[in-house]
C-alpha cells in the first residue's frame, strides 16, 4: 500500500474508535474496546522491537511493569501530579529499554540469547518488586480514585478510551514512520542481515538500542494506563508473564512488521478471549491456552499473520 | 556467622538439588546441541512429567521410583512426537519460528494444567518422605540422597549412550555437522526427534526423583526452567560436562545464597548470575570461545 492510502486507512480506523462511545452506550462493549486498544498498544510496542527489529523479547512485561510502578509510586508516595508522573514513568520505561538494549547488544546477544535475557530480567524485576518495601511488596499499590482530567482518571469509560486512543495513534504513527523512514529501513536491514547492514555503514548497535527504547516507551504507556484504569498494581500483574505473552502473541498472529498487524492481532485475541469466557466460564488458564495454541498454529501455517493472509488475497 | 554444621548441611542439600538441576539441564543442552533450539517448553514439560508421577502415585499407587521406567518411556514418546508433529513442521530452518513455537507449547501446557488442576500445590506422602540419612553430622532427607545418586546415575547412562553407542555417534555427528551427517546416510530428522525425546526423557527421570521431596503445581516448571537455562549457559550451550558441573555449582550457590540472604534474594542471585554470564561469558565456563 502507498503511504497516503495507509495513512487514510489509519485515520479511518482511529476515527471509528473515536466515534464508538457516541454510538455505543453498552459498558460491556466499551470495556471490550478498551481492552482491544490496550492489547493493540502492547502489540505495537512489541512489534517495533520484535517485528521491525527482529529481536524477540519474551519479557516485555519488564517495561509494562516499570511504567506501571513508576506511575503508581510517583503519585501515591511522592504525591506528584498525574501528568508529571506520566512523563517520568514513560521516561523510566524508555531508559530501562535503553539500558537493557545497550547491555544486551553491546555483548552481542541475539536470537534466543536475547529472548532469554529479557525473560530473565522481567523475572528478576518481579522478584525484586516482591521483596522491596516501596512497591508494597506482594500487597501491591492501590491508587486513590480522583476522577478529573488533572489526575488522569475519568468518571466514565469514554475518557479512558480517548486517553488510550491518543497513544494508540502514536503507536500507529511510529509504525508508519518505521515503514517509510530511513531509520525504519536501517532497522529492517539490521533485522535481515546484521553483517550486511554493518558493512553498509549502519551503526546496528545504536539502531537496535533506539528501537528497544522506543518499544519500551510504548509498552510503558500500557503500564501507566493499566494503573490509571484499574487503580491497582502488584508484582504478579506488573512483571508476570501474562502481558509479555499478550504483547508477543497479538503482534505475531496479527503479522509482524506491519502497520495494522497489532490491531488485527489484538482484535483476534480479545474476541477469542471473550468467546471462550462465554463458552467455558471464567476458568483460569483457558484464554492463555487459546493464545498459546493460536501462536503455535499461526507460526506453523500462517507465519506472516492475519495481515499477511489478508494481503495475499 | 553460621555454625559450620549448618553450612555443611546446606552444601549437601545444594548438591542434591544441583544433581536434579544437572539432569534437567542435560536434557536442555542435548536438545540445544543437536537441534540448535533453545527449548522454552522445557519447564512446562517437566511440570507435565511431575503431574504424571503424582497421578501414578495417587490414582494407581505406583511408587515414584518404580515409575521411573514408565515415565522415561512416556516422556521420550511425548518429546519424539512433539518434535516430529509440531516443532519440525514449524521450523523451516527459521530460528525465530522455533523459538515462538516452543514458547507457545509452554504457554499451552502450563495453562492446560492450570485449567485442569487449578493452581493448588500438591505433594505426595511416601513412607520414606520424612526419613533422613546422617552424612558426617548433617541430616539429609532420604529422598534427596536417592535423588542425588539417581540423577547422577541417569546422567552417567546418558553420557554412555552419547559416547559409546552407534545412536550416540549419530547424535554427535548431527550436532557437529548436520549436512555431513546427512551425506553419510544418517536420517537427520529421526536423530532430531530422538534427541528431543531423550531430552524430555531426562525430565521424566528428574520428575520421579523430585516428587517425593518436592511439590507439583502448574507453575512448578518456572522454578526450574530459568535455573536450567542458567546452567546450560554457564556450562556452555551444548556442553554435557558443563551442564553437569554447572548444575551442581548452581545448586550449592542457591542453597548457600538462601542461607545468607534469604530465599527470594538467593533466587535473585541466580538471575543476576545468569544475566552476567550471558553478558560476559556467553560461551560458558566450559564452552569454546566463539562456539
Amino acid at each position: 500500500m502507498k503511504l497516503q492510502h495507509t495513512v487514510i486507512a489509519v485515520v479511518a480506523v482511529l476515527g471509528a474508535f473515536a466515534l464508538a462511545p457516541v454510538v455505543i452506550s453498552s459498558g460491556f462493549l466499551l470495556s471490550l474496546l478498551i481492552m482491544v486498544l490496550l492489547t493493540t498498544l502492547m502489540a505495537q510496542a512489541w512489534n517495533i522491537l520484535g517485528g521491525f527489529g527482529g529481536q524477540l523479547s519474551f519479557g516485555h512485561a519488564a517495561f509494562f511493569g516499570t511504567g506501571a510502578y513508576a506511575m503508581a509510586i510517583l503519585q501515591v508516595h511522592a504525591g506528584l501530579n498525574a501528568w508529571l508522573a506520566l512523563v517520568l514513568a514513560l521516561a523510566a520505561s524508555a531508559i530501562l529499554g535503553a539500558v537493557i538494549g545497550g547491555l544486551a547488544f553491546r555483548y552481542g546477544l541475539r536470537g534466543s540469547y536475547f529472548s532469554l535475557v529479557t525473560l530473565a530480567i522481567a523475572e528478576l524485576l518481579r522478584i525484586l518488586a516482591n521483596a522491596v518495601p516501596f512497591t508494597g511488596a506482594g500487597v501491591g499499590i492501590q491508587l486513590p480514585l480522583h476522577a478529573s482530567l488533572s489526575s488522569l482518571q475519568f468518571a466514565d469509560k469514554t475518557g479512558y478510551l480517548y486517553f488510550l486512543l491518543a497513544f494508540v495513534a502514536i503507536g500507529f504513527a511510529l509504525s508508519l514512520w518505521l515503514r517509510h523512514s530511513r531509520f525504519g529501513a536501517y532497522l529492517l536491514a539490521t533485522r535481515d542481515s546484521e553483517s550486511s547492514a554493518q558493512a553498509l555503514g549502519i551503526n546496528v548497535q545504536r539502531i537496535k538500542l533506539l528501537a528497544t527504547a522506543i518499544s519500551a516507551f510504548l509498552m510503558g504507556v500500557a503500564g501507566v494506563f493499566y494503573v490509571q484504569y484499574f487503580q491497582y498494581i502488584d508484582p504478579g500483574i506488573a512483571y508476570g508473564t501474562a502481558f509479555s505473552v499478550q504483547a508477543l502473541v497479538a503482534a505475531v498472529i496479527g503479522g509482524t512488521a506491519t502497520v495494522f498487524g497489532p490491531l488485527l492481532g489484538a482484535l483476534a485475541l480479545q474476541i477469542l478471549g471473550e468467546l471462550t469466557r462465554n463458552l467455558m466460564g471464567g476458568a483460569p488458564g483457558v484464554s492463555l491456552v487459546i493464545y498459546g495454541a493460536l501462536l503455535v498454529l499461526m507460526v506453523m501455517f500462517f507465519p506472516r499473520g492475519v495481515a499477511g493472509v489478508l494481503k495475499k488475497r | 556467622m553460621f555454625d559450620p554444621s549448618i553450612i555443611w548441611a546446606s552444601v549437601l542439600n545444594g548438591l542434591t538439588t544441583g544433581a536434579i538441576y544437572a539432569l534437567i539441564a542435560l536434557g536442555l543442552t542435548l536438545i540445544y546441541g543437536v537441534l540448535h533450539i533453545v527449548n522454552f517448553a522445557h519447564g512446562s514439560a517437566l511440570m507435565v512429567a511431575m503431574y504424571g508421577v503424582y497421578f501414578l502415585f495417587v490414582k494407581a499407587h505406583v511408587d515414584p521410583y518404580m515409575a521411573l521406567p514408565l515415565m522415561i518411556a512416556a516422556m521420550f514418546a511425548f518429546g519424539y512426537l512433539l518434535q516430529r508433529v509440531v516443532i519440525a513442521r514449524a521450523a523451516r530452518g527459521n530460528e525465530q519460528s522455533v523459538l515462538l513455537v516452543t514458547l507457545g507449547i509452554s504457554i499451552v501446557l502450563t495453562n492446560l494444567a492450570l485449567f485442569a488442576f487449578k493452581s493448588d500445590t500438591n505433594t505426595i506422602d511416601t513412607p520414606y518422605s520424612l526419613q533422613t540419612v546422617d552424612i558426617l553430622g548433617a541430616a539429609i532427607a532420604l529422598p534427596k540422597v536417592v535423588a542425588f545418586f539417581g540423577a547422577l546415575a541417569v546422567a552417567a547412562l546418558l553420557l554412555v549412550l552419547i559416547n559409546w553407542t552407534s545412536l550416540g555417534r549419530a547424535i554427535r555427528a548431527v550436532s557437529r555437522e548436520q549436512r555431513g551427517a546427512r551425506v553419510v546416510g544418517i536420517d537427520v530428522e529421526r536423530i532430531y526427534a530422538l534427541s528431543f525425546g531423550i531430552g524430555l526423557a531426562c525430565l521424566g527421570a528428574a520428575a520421579c526423583f523430585l516428587l517425593p521431596a518436592y511439590y507439583v503445581n502448574p507453575q512448578v516448571g518456572d522454578d526450574f526452567v530459568l535455573i536450567a537455562f542458567t546452567i546450560v549457559v554457564l556450562g556452555g550451550m551444548g556442553s554435557f560436562m558443563g551442564a553437569l558441573w554447572g548444575g551442581l555449582i548452581i545448586g550449592v550457590v542457591e542453597s548457600l545464597g538462601g542461607l545468607w540472604f534469604g530465599d527470594s534474594l538467593g533466587q535473585m542471585g541466580i538471575f543476576l548470575l545468569f544475566v552476567a554470564v550471558l553478558a560476559f561469558r556467553p560461551q560458558g565456563m566450559f564452552g569454546r570461545k566463539g562456539a
